[in-house]
């Protein structure tokens, strides 16, 4: 099999014998493989829940970044998209969803609604889920579109990649 | 039936009763007294002519800052023969109590728990008026015209378990025993 890093044009490929090897850190390695599969809980509250499962059908299939396995538990997700208006009523139950979820784990806001309360500036609803649960990603739209959505789990990513373990 | 024609008919079974036909334009509608509401449901429910066997919806309208301040609406509707009718029953706004029907329909029980959730209109008789949408701690009602829409109090994000302490260390004890089969 041809390796697929040419030995001797990267820095961090080593001839060990004839087998090249790859050199990194335990950070990195762990942050590879944080990133490379989110696995995010099933938790819809309102309209953009919809796009979010546009997301990961066919037509956009967030599989492609490796954050498609949506978990029916929080004990098995550590992502949680919050997607949709949180009202105050909620707002516990999504607390303890959250809590339930094991470490490390990150959350995105999605749409303006769940970021600032969006067009429901009233008594019921939360005016922004950093209120109730700490926010990694906020996804500005009305509802945002699955390309959106991907954006900011790319974003995400991204974060998870810089972040020490 | 046309209002006038219930109005006559009803005045004829539950005489005491102050009823006045309202003007409308989709159903016929009747203005009733509070102290007489209780009367006259039991006599629409009951009378076979009339025959308004079916609480349809039960509502409130705030009226704020006119007086009397609310106005509760009561749908009816008969099957046989079809037809809707509607009550306007006037409420001041001093002290808003107006007599519950959960006597004459059960169903009644969870639409006055609303309507006192978000109206604060108090249910005489109710067995068990407590807020059905709004949080149980919640303070105000918020469809009253002089509520503060955007009031932004501190979010709860926690709630009591429904389990006391003692009740969950017994039903460990107890699904041991079953697991042993003692």
């Amino acid at each position: 099999m041809t390796p697929s890093v040419t030995p001797g044009t990267d820095p961090a490929v080593r001839e060990h014998g004839d087998i090249p090897v790859l050199t990194t850190t335990v950070d990195k390695m762990v942050q590879w493989a944080r990133r490379s599969s989110i696995w995010p809980v099933t938790f819809g509250l309102a309209c953009c829940a919809i796009e979010m499962m546009s997301m990961s059908a066919s037509r956009y299939d967030i599989a492609r970044f490796g954050a498609e396995v949506f978990r029916g538990s929080p004990r098995q997700s550590d992502l949680m998209i919050v997607a949709g208006r949180l009202s105050r009523k909620m707002a516990p139950a999504l607390r303890r969803i959250y809590d339930q979820m094991p470490e490390p784990k990150w959350v995105i806001s999605m749409g303006a609604c769940a970021s600032v309360g969006g067009v429901f500036d009233n008594y019921a609803l939360v005016q922004g889920v950093d209120q109730v649960v700490p926010v990694d990603v906020f996804v500005p739209g009305c509802p945002p579109r699955p390309e959106s959505l991907i954006y900011g789990i790319v974003q995400l990513q991204k974060k998870i990649a810089e972040q020490r373990t | 039936m046309d209002a006038p024609t219930l109005t006559a008919r009803l005045t004829a079974i539950v005489p005491q009763a102050s009823l006045e036909p309202c003007s409308d334009t989709d159903q016929p509608t009747i203005r009733v007294s509070p102290a007489d509401v209780v009367a006259v449901l039991y006599a629409l429910r009951d009378t076979p002519e009339l025959g308004f066997t079916f609480l349809a919806d039960l509502t409130a309208v705030d009226w704020w800052p006119r007086e009397p301040r609310y106005e509760m609406v009561y749908h009816l509707a008969s099957v046989e023969p079809p037809r809707r009718l509607r009550l306007k029953v006037p409420v001041p706004g001093a002290d808003p109590t107006v007599p519950s029907i959960t006597q004459i329909w059960p169903a009644a029980d969870w639409l006055e728990r609303e309507v006192w959730d978000l109206f604060g209109i108090v249910f005489d008789g109710h067995a068990d008026l407590r807020r059905l949408l709004m949080p149980d701690e919640w303070d105000g009602h918020p469809l009253r015209k002089d509520y503060p829409v955007q009031v932004n109090v501190p979010v709860r994000v926690s709630e009591p378990l429904q389990v006391s302490e003692e009740q969950f260390r017994a039903n460990i004890v107890r699904d041991r025993k079953v697991r042993q089969g003692t």
